[in-house]
């Protein structure tokens, strides 16, 4: 059997991953999938703590994160939409007229 | 195991809301759009009639839905912050959603369920059940903050509010994952014995990752850098919410950790000290040299919430954390009182498309409309702390509980921030009474009976509270000692 | 028929009047016509005063060791439980409370009688200027906060009273808030009054953690059930803080700045606020915390030299002014000083002795320089003024009164009160009293030298000036005459027993100062002789004053200005108040402005290329570290403090780049020194975690 501590390790290099993308990319939806990869880094060490206690809890857990996942996204989606559209670019460095 | 309907009756505030929701957006479409009034009265009539649901879990108090949920006086203390809060919004937006021709019933459905995701955290005994309403009010207030779709600004402030909320949700939920492998459960209020080393450690590392969502959502510095931007770029009713209710549940979820988790207090009593003291200096030095009051206002509440989290950290530093929670609490009531009128006065001298925001358009208000600079300026030296205020007794009483717990340089720093924000606070109120009006004439709008009755009630309970705090501070004390 | 000391259980009511009419006249006052406005708000004071008196005279009815009346009217502050210092858990509630003792007697009587005449006065002063409802509405608030003041019965409240004084103050100094001198100095007094308020609530709640009550009367039972040694650090360091926030309110210094910018304010706001009642406070509240005074013996000393110096440091800038109403300002920073004199040396009685009497003909004198630039039609200049004793009689006549009462010669006010401190400085150290004495040679001569000009001598009015001059109505002249009446007579209560009186005022306020009075009464009677030739002393250096002010103006008035020329650069430092407000610019102001301004530069310039191109950055950086350098050593340690705001503000707004990417990282960055931290104190390895 794999030792738990493999499933943290990757869970913490896929959310290490997507700490990183999300500081480093410049495109609006990388970086929101960016985003993603971090929820499901949280979801891999739900499971894999869910397994090594020998709870079923953790499971049901990645379920509702999914959810939200899910309900972020349509509106993340949405938001970027209108972004584009106004802006004309997707690049984020270039959304910055608030500052100071 | 308790009664099915006791259970209702503990989460009625959020039922209603959320029916109250649904219903809006159910008549949205049907509703001709010139008479999107009727769905902003609705509204407010859901947000009151949650708030006078909030006697049933009053009259049940106790743990609800096998122990996720819990009704106590301390949850509902932080219901009426967030649905008072609600009904003061909703009411004070509808002249403003008319006036900038936005959809008024999607509007209020969104600040009805982002309250109910507030009311959630408020009582939330678990941390997935903390997570979805943290997520319920994020997501809502993501929406809002961009609700002026063609407005570039507030289509920045969402997408800002959107990508680093999302990004802080995420060490949020990452915290909640090793907190629960380290416990092999979410409740705050059943931590097992940790096994070993290594789950202390775990632990450790978990609460840290939660400290670091929920001082994000509170706007603390360091996490505080999205609260400028967003705030400004929002419209200001929703920045009037996003400043208040919000921020209201956050801390009260944080408060309940602290409460419950034994090991939270000695982790994150340094971060709370750091980060108050990070948060005022980080407000009021930049808000110093802010030119928009939008903006400046924003500051002041990165540093406002400096103040409230040196309440925490009082909280987390003694045995007797029931001074800091009071004190926080009640610094939470008058501090939504006064934000809120703030921004609503914002939102109605700013004009069409809040053209109007920056500190010099305010010169001469008191001539151009007297009783609106009377009230901006009640409120903002409610905020500076001066006497007669509810904002000098929420000081008093968090200056004291640091001072109680022994936290002497707190409570310095705390008071050398009030000195150097009382600048930029008079600064305004000496625009609006003895500069002349600019060049171009900037038209008195007539102030509509809506916004005249939330200023009425929040210039009436900041001097009330202020003069009369008995009551208050008598029920956030009680709220503090039921946490125990 | 009233029920009996119907007044003293009703002396709540006595602020509530004031506040109605300012409530009324901040409402509607724009609407109603000024002679109502008048009614209403002079009105209001009347019943004020006419409750006072008669609770002051229910209060003497009573028996001397009866005369305390204390009650709370409700439940104000409750706060619930908190630990005192010495770790006692006590339950902590701060009513809204009255009240009344000989002390309080005293207060109201200044604040309600010398506050009456005043306001009628007013009436005709005002009579011809712009916003009449809103002077009279901020008047009136100020008579609410002063005599919520007064009335407090624990620190708290006092504190609410305190802060309502300067509001009214600041809002009154800049009635005329068109003109910036006037909207400058009502920030001015703001702000400076604001560092001591800090002192004071600091002072305050070491005083609720130490003693664990800020109630008057039990003050001195707190000290006595804590066993307190005489001398201890805290009560000395409470002592003390409150004293910082005296200094700010009572303009000593080196918080005096703001005291004479004040007088850009109307003539009556110079005298009820900034000369009889609010400036007072301070003293008043040091009287009223003297338990707490007593047992700090070092704060005291320091009471006693500050009030020392700033008189003597104030007189001599009095000494060169030529706008008639600075001098009097700086007589009254002087004059406050030698009351903070009185207060440090443990004569609190001759403190509040001076007080009253100092109330009675500063007022006066305020008024009737406010007569005299009334009939001037606005001249404040006393190079342009001279020969007005016949033109404004009334005027002139009541204003020699108060200038030989504030001089102090006998029978009239001043002499006794000035003389009581004079004696007791003394008693506690004759440096002291020699610095007060060569101060009330300097009163008598400023004080006449602004006689001689103003009354006698050549006329320098302006021609067109000359043909307008004329006395005041009667609405101005009567509160003249009554208060000369009072400059005269008012001393008559405190005459001592060397001179054959009974020294009333002292036993009457003995009740509240009890420990100190057996011990002045035990000195006093020891020295007898001493006092004799004190007294002579004074009035002999009073005389020379006046005789040497003569001399100067009337005689041969070419000598000043040869003197002046003689001794230039003393003269030029006396006159520009030895650059107080140049030094103060310098150290603060400026480097506060600085701050803004280099916060702004530093947006422009640093933080926009911080972004963009890093190594420029690196540059411009080093270059401006280059160029902090020199101007550190250029301009001193001077900007020092300035500077360490100024890199600390540094990365709040570099931070604030606009960009998601920045702020993620900086938060991430957040994120990695907490958990650091905690992971490395808990002797964190990767190995550990993954076994």
């Amino acid at each position: 059997m794999v030792p738990i501590s493999y499933y943290l390790a990757l869970s913490a290099v896929l959310f290490g991953l997507g700490v990183v993308a999300f500081i480093f990319k410049r495109n609006i939806i990388t970086i929101f999938m960016a985003i993603e990869l971090m929820l499901n880094a949280v979801n891999l060490a739900f499971v894999a703590f869910s397994r090594a206690l020998g709870q079923l809890q953790g499971q049901v857990f990645v379920f509702f994160v999914i959810v939200v996942a899910a309900a972020e996204a349509a509106v993340g989606l949405a938001i970027i939409i209108v972004i584009a559209r106004n802006r004309g670019t997707l690049n984020v460095e270039r959304v910055d007229s608030l500052k100071h | 195991m308790s009664l099915p309907l006791q259970d209702l009756c503990r989460v009625a505030p959020e039922i209603v809301l959320c029916a109250f929701a649904m219903l809006v957006m159910l008549l949205a479409p049907i509703v001709p759009r010139a008479r999107h009034g009727i769905l902003s009265t609705i509204s407010v009539l859901g947000a009151g009639i949650a708030l006078a649901a909030t006697r049933f879990p009053a009259m049940y108090p106790g743990a609800a839905y096998s122990g996720l949920f819990r009704a106590d006086a301390f949850s509902l203390f932080v219901h009426w912050i967030v649905c008072g809060a609600a009904f003061l919004v909703i009411l004070g937006s509808t002249s403003y959603l008319q006036r900038e021709d936005l959809d008024a019933g999607e509007f209020c459905a969104l600040i009805l369920l982002a309250t109910a995701g507030m009311g959630i955290m408020a009582g939330a005994q678990e941390l997935l059940t903390a997570f979805i309403g943290l997520e319920m009010s994020s997501i809502a207030s993501y929406i809002l903050a961009s609700y002026k779709r063609d407005a570039p600004r507030s289509n920045e402030a969402g997408m800002k509010y959107f990508l680093l909320g999302s990004f802080a949700t995420a060490f949020f939920l990452y915290g909640i994952a090793l907190f629960f492998g380290a416990s092999g459960s979410t409740r705050l209020d059943m931590m097992t014995p940790l096994a070993n080393d290594s789950a202390r450690t775990l632990l450790k590392m978990g609460l840290g990752f939660i400290f670091v969502g929920l001082a994000f959502k509170v706007a603390a510095a360091p996490f505080h850098l999205w609260a400028p931007d967003v705030y400004e770029g929002a419209p200001a009713p929703v920045t009037a919410l996003l400043s208040t209710g919000p921020k209201a549940a956050t801390f009260a979820l944080a408060l309940r950790i602290l409460a419950d988790v034994g090991a939270a207090s000695p982790l994150w009593f340094w971060a709370l000290w750091v980060a108050a003291v990070l948060s005022m200096f980080a407000g009021n030095l930049a808000a110093l040299v802010q030119t928009s009051l939008k903006r400046m206002l924003a500051y002041s509440s990165v540093a406002h919430a400096g103040y409230i989290l040196v309440a925490l950290a009082t909280a987390a530093a003694t045995d007797h954390a029931e001074a800091g929670i009071a004190a926080a609490l009640f610094y939470l009531v008058g501090y939504a009182l006064v934000q809120l009128g703030a921004f609503l006065i914002v939102a109605q001298l700013g004009g069409p498309g809040e053209r109007h925001v920056e500190i010099e358009d305010f010169a001469g208000v008191a001539r151009r409309q007297p009783a609106m600079a009377a009230c901006l300026s009640l409120f903002l030296l409610s905020l500076l702390g001066l006497p007669v205020t509810v904002g000098f007794l929420g000081k008093f009483y968090v200056f004291n509980a640091a001072l109680e717990s022994n936290l002497i340089w707190l409570a310095i720093l705390l008071g050398l921030n009030s000195v150097i924000a009382a600048y930029y606070y008079l600064r305004v109120i000496v625009a609006m009474y003895m500069l002349r009006e600019p060049e171009q004439e900037i038209a008195a709008e007539p102030v509509p009976w809506t916004l005249s009755l939330v200023l009425w009630i929040a210039s009436m309970g900041t001097v009330y509270i202020g003069l009369f705090p008995a009551r208050v501070i008598g029920f956030a004390a009680k709220a503090a000692l039921n946490m125990r | 028929m009233m029920p009996a000391e119907y007044f003293l259980a009703h002396i709540w009511m006595i602020p509530l009047f004031p506040l109605a009419g300012a409530a009324l006249m901040l409402l509607i006052g724009r609407r109603l016509p000024n002679r109502a406005v008048s009614a209403v708000c002079v009105g209001s004071v009347f019943l004020s005063m006419c409750f006072a008196f008669g609770a002051i005279w229910q209060l003497i009815a009573r028996p001397a060791a009866d005369r305390l009346v204390s009650f709370n009217l409700f439940d104000w502050v409750p706060a619930g439980a908190m630990h005192t210092n010495a770790g006692n858990l006590m339950d902590l509630h701060v009513p809204w409370g009255v009240l009344m003792d000989p002390l309080t007697a005293v207060m109201l009587l200044v604040v309600t009688g010398v506050g009456f005449l005043i306001h009628v006065y007013s009436i005709g002063y005002m009579g011809h200027e712009g916003g009449y409802y809103r002077f009279f509405g901020y008047m009136n608030l100020f008579m609410f906060s002063m005599l919520t003041l007064v009335l407090a019965n624990n620190l708290l409240l006092l504190f609410v009273g305190w802060e309502g004084v300067g509001l009214c103050s600041y809002l009154l100094i800049g009635f005329y808030f068109l003109r910036k001198s006037a909207s400058d100095a009502g920030k001015k007094a703001f702000i400076v009054n604001r560092i001591g308020d800090a002192g004071f609530l600091l002072g305050l709640f070491l005083m609720l953690g130490t003693l664990g009550t800020i109630q008057f009367t039990e003050l001195g039972p707190a000290i006595t059930a804590g066993h307190f040694e005489f001398g201890n650090g805290t009560l000395t360091a409470i002592a003390l803080l409150l004293f910082v926030g005296a200094t700010g309110k009572s303009a000593q210094l080196p918080l005096y700045v703001w005291l004479p910018d004040a007088m850009e304010g109307p003539t009556p706001v110079s005298a009820l606020i900034h000369a009889a009642t609010m400036v007072t406070a301070g003293v008043y509240m040091i009287a009223r915390t003297n338990a707490v005074f007593s047992m700090a013996p070092r704060a005291l000393e320091v009471v006693a030299v500050v009030g020392c110096v700033t008189s003597l440091f104030a007189a001599t800038m009095g000494l060169v002014q030529n706008d008639i109403k600075r001098v009097l300002a700086y007589s009254t920073v002087s004059q406050l000083g030698y009351m903070f004199l009185a207060c440090g040396v443990g004569a609190y009685t001759a403190g509040v002795f001076h007080l009253m009497a100092h109330a009675f003909f500063k007022a006066l004198l305020f008024l009737g320089s406010g007569s005299v630039i009334h009939s001037l039609s606005g001249e404040q200049d006393m190079r342009k003024m001279g020969a007005l004793w016949t033109k404004v009689p009334t005027t002139a006549r009541t204003f020699v009164v108060a200038s030989i009462a504030i001089a102090g010669i006998p029978p009239l006010a001043g002499f006794f009160s000035k003389d009581a401190i004079l004696g007791h400085a003394f008693e506690h150290s004759p440096v002291l009293w020699l610095l007060g004495f060569i101060t009330a040679g300097m009163t008598a001569f400023y004080m006449f030298r602004l006689v001689n000009m103003t009354f006698f001598g050549k006329s320098r009015v302006d021609h067109e000036v000359e043909h307008h001059i004329h006395e005041s109505p009667s609405a101005m002249t009567v509160p003249l005459t009554i208060l000369a009446a009072l400059s005269v007579v008012g001393g008559w209560v405190g005459w001592p027993e060397s001179l054959g009186g009974s020294d009333r005022f002292a036993q009457f306020l003995a009740p509240v100062m009890a420990q100190h009075g057996e011990e002045t009464a035990a000195a006093a009677s020891s020295i007898n002789s001493m006092e004799y030739l004190l007294m002579a002393l004074s009035v002999a250096i009073a005389a020379g004053g006046i005789w040497l002010a003569y001399r100067l103006y009337i005689q041969r008035p070419e000598m000043p200005e040869k003197i002046a020329a003689s001794s230039g650069f003393l003269y030029r430092l006396l006159y520009r108040k030895y650059y107080m407000d140049e030094i103060y610019d310098a150290m603060f102001v400026n480097r506060t402005k600085d701050l803004a301004l280099t916060l702004g530069a530093f947006d422009r310039n640093v933080i926009d290329g911080l972004g963009v191109d890093g190594s420029g950055w690196l540059t411009r950086f080093t270059s401006r570290v280059s160029m902090w350098w020199d101007s550190w050593i250029v301009d001193g340690l001077v900007n020092l403090a300035a500077r360490v705001v100024w890199i600390l503000s540094y990365p709040v707004r570099m931070l604030q780049t606009g960009r998601v990417s920045r702020y993620a990282l900086f938060m991430l960055i957040g994120v990695l020194i907490f958990l650091g931290y905690y992971l490395r104190s808990s002797g964190f390895t990767l190995q550990n975690l993954l076994h």
